[in-house]
């Protein structure tokens, strides 16, 4: 079994650790070896977030390399751009298109670029992008983004519905389950 | 059983095995969740303690009245608990004692990349390095019985990657030794020089002793492959060289890195062709090879700053690796910034308008550094800023405060006040008083009178500390009133003698602080004058000449209503 190298990147404060903690359950479920980075500390505060998952018969570096990624999987925008020299060559980025403006752009020091999926798929990726906002706030809320794009992201994963209920029901707390299931499903759906 | 386990989850799952049963830590990332998870399990008090040096203290006490015992901290964090270190080394343990040190190459969250292993060395105590989550556990668990066995206290050295990814390990019941009897016996304990001088001799003879067990210990292990490339590496490292390697060359991976082995070494280097040391930071192991006499390469190959990955072991081996393409357009950084609704952004405004020298300190509030609020002009360590000040006025600096956090002011801010009020200088301190300690996640701290496990406890009184320190001016303000908070900063500044301010309003993402609904922005009023833009709230933006608030990220503070002179942001 090759290893599978998926990144999961976004913006302090959308859940990437949740979101982590899911994709390790699924892959444990599964049985498979795996590692699962996370960021904690001062990067979260509304800074670029990236996550590392990989998953194989047997895992050795916790993180994922420049050029290494299979998926790379993003919920905005220009996170799947700043960190899209970390796909592999013929990669898929899975992106929600919703944009978040960083602070240098909300200053008008710089400007939010144009065109980013496009530019991707010039450069050899496959784009999977779906508006991921909207389909959180269509769950219940605009929070459920990252379950929105991790319910994408199972589209690659040929895992059963069952394993990721039960990954759901372990992460995530019973008062928020149904509306992260409803969210999971539209993204998986969309 | 099998688990996905975070390294910090593992390793207070090594210390619930061992059957321990004290923790004291301060957080500090990347080691935090190590004491949070303990405090999971109820066999284990569990506490945060104000700051590393108590933390080991408390530690001590516990495993001296014979429990197994915990402490845990960021790189940093073992500075302030140095001073303990070196003379638990003398003093020995009764039952076991563990202290995990967490180093941050890279530095996510830290404000230097020291490398720990000095610490061991120079303290002689011997250190542990786990490369995964299992190990995390395993070694956590033989390192109390290193402890008592040779009577030291034993270090675990952990880096962000470790702490901070998760992978399986194996779950096993707790096993819970017998309490071990304490015995009064000052020649060992208490570290006059009369006693301390026949200590020292044991130090150095267990380190022997160690030395020895480091030649033949399964924390060392030799992964033979072909001999045209032989690597020493541990932690981390460890993981890369495997990732670029697999099973082709041979590896020597260390997880006893001090007393670090000679024999071990040397029978390793005379198997293979050629010797380089993959480590990050310092040449802690390779400088060791070269005393060996070995002809090593390490840190001419690799760079001593930062952190490695795959691709960087790859292309030093001159590997092949795939480096990734990049999109040409320039993406704008994303720094972190302070939340919308943070109680320190008005603080730092208001700092930043009347242009005052900032001596600054640790946590969420150091972003009052960055733009556009640049309201901060020195920041080093924990509580630096409240002696930092008053050197800075002592040595003739004018128009200044200092400001520091509630937590950070329980750990190391008070002995500082102390100085100020006991040597009276003209300094005002400005102390956020946000509830809790913000940059870590949210742990409660003295000042918020909630332990870790979520009780009501006794609670370090701010003001009444403050007092106790000689300080007789004491103001407190609400951060978020601009004006007042103007008025009360000039005129404390302007005082004769120590003042100290409290800026006090909850941390807005704590649950229990309400957010008021979301504001708006009046388009006919709005005349896109951007004064709204001079407090880099992410909730405020600017497009088509006006400003616009993100609702979802805006909780009502009011900050920016009171810089808008046109009435322009609206309920």
């Amino acid at each position: 079994m090759e290893t599978r190298n998926i990144v999961i990147v976004g913006v302090g404060g959308q859940g990437s650790l949740l979101a982590c903690n899911l994709m390790g359950k699924a892959l444990m479920l599964e049985g498979y070896d795996a590692k699962v980075s996370e960021v904690h500390g001062m990067s979260q505060r509304g800074g670029a977030v990236v996550t590392y998952v990989r998953c194989g018969k047997k895992v050795y570096s916790p993180i994922v390399d420049k050029g290494q990624a299979e998926l790379l999987v993003s919920f905005e925008l220009l996170e799947a751009a700043r960190w899209f020299e970390l796909l592999a060559p013929g990669g898929t980025v899975v992106t929600n298109t919703q944009q978040i403006n960083p602070v240098p752009v909300i200053m008008g020091l710089a400007e939010y670029p144009e065109n980013l999926t496009d530019k991707f798929e010039a450069l050899g990726a496959k784009v999977d992008a779906i508006d991921a906002l909207t389909l959180a706030e269509e769950a219940g809320s605009s929070k459920t983004v990252n379950i929105v794009m991790m319910g994408r992201l199972s589209k690659y994963f040929p895992f059963s519905k069952d394993t990721w209920d039960k990954a759901l029901e372990a992460v995530v707390p019973p008062k928020f389950l149904e509306m992260n299931k409803k969210a999971f499903e539209l993204g998986m759906n969309a | 059983m099998k688990s996905l386990l975070l390294g910090n989850a593992a390793v207070a799952r090594g210390v619930y095995e061992a059957g321990a049963c004290v923790a004291s830590s301060y957080p500090g990332t990347p080691s935090t969740e190590i004491t949070a998870n303990i405090a999971t399990y109820d066999e284990i008090y569990t506490e945060w303690a104000p700051n590393e040096k108590v933390g080991m203290e408390v530690a001590w006490g516990a495993c001296l009245a014979g429990k197994r015992s915990f402490t845990g901290m960021k790189h940093v964090g073992l500075n302030v608990a140095a001073d303990v270190l070196f003379t638990i080394s003398y003093t020995g343990v009764n039952a076991g004692l563990v202290c995990a040190v967490a180093d941050e190459p890279g530095m996510h969250s830290s404000q230097n990349e020291q490398d720990s292993r000095y610490y061991a060395k120079s303290a002689k105590v011997p250190m542990l390095e786990p490369a995964d989550s299992s190990e995390c556990l395993e070694f956590t668990k033989y390192a109390y019985e290193l402890s008592e066995k040779y009577d030291t206290p034993v270090l675990l050295r952990l880096c962000t990657r470790i702490c901070h990814s998760q992978s399986v390990v194996e779950l096993s019941d707790r096993v819970e030794p017998p309490a071990k009897e304490y015995v009064k016996n000052p020649q060992k304990y208490v570290m006059m020089p009369t006693f301390a001088r026949p200590r020292h001799p044991i130090v150095e003879l267990r380190i022997l002793d160690l030395k020895e067990l480091s030649e033949d210990t399964f924390l060392n292990r030799v992964e033979m492959g072909e001999t045209d490339l032989g690597i020493i590496a541990s932690g981390t490292a460890y993981q890369y060289v495997k990732e670029v390697f697999g099973d082709k060359v041979s590896v020597l991976k260390l997880g006893m890195i001090n007393p670090l082995p000679e024999k071990l070494i040397l029978d390793f280097a005379t198997k293979v062709k050629r010797l380089v040391v993959v480590e990050e930071l310092d040449p802690f192991i390779e400088d060791h090879c070269k005393k060996l006499g070995l002809k090593v390469s390490g840190k001419d190959m690799f760079s001593i700053i930062g952190e490695l990955s795959p691709n960087i072991v790859a292309e030093k081996f001159g590997m092949p690796y795939n480096d990734g393409k990049n999109i040409e357009d320039d993406i704008p950084a994303r720094p972190p910034v302070m939340c919308a609704g943070c109680s320190h952004r008005g603080l730092f405004y208001t700092l930043g308008k009347i242009k005052a020298t900032v001596i600054g300190d640790i946590g969420c509030y150091t972003l009052g550094a960055a733009p556009p609020l640049n309201a901060m002009d020195v920041c080093i360590c924990m509580g630096g800023s409240v002696s930092g000040l008053h050197g800075f006025v002592r040595g003739g600096g004018k128009n200044v405060v200092g400001v520091i956090g509630d937590s950070t002011f329980a750990h190391m801010g008070v002995p500082g006040l102390i100085d100020i009020g006991y040597n009276g200088s003209d300094s005002t301190l400005i102390i956020l008083d946000n509830s809790t300690t913000g940059m870590t996640g949210h742990q409660e701290n003295p000042t918020t009178g909630v332990n870790i496990k979520g009780e009501k406890v006794g609670k370090m009184d701010i003001e009444t500390m403050c007092r106790a320190c000689g300080i007789e001016r004491i103001t407190v303000v609400d951060p978020n009133k601009l004006a007042e908070c103007e008025k009360v900063i000039k005129e404390e500044m302007a005082a004769p003698g120590p003042s100290v301010i409290i800026a006090r309003r909850p941390c807005a993402l704590l649950k229990t602080t309400k957010s008021s609904p979301p504001l708006k922005v009046d388009e006919e009023k709005c005349t896109g004058c951007k004064m709204c833009m001079k407090i880099g709230c992410p909730a405020i933006s600017f497009k088509n000449k006006k400003a616009g608030i993100n609702k979802t990220l805006c909780v009502g503070c009011d900050v920016c209503t009171q810089l808008c002179k046109f009435d322009a942001l609206v309920k």
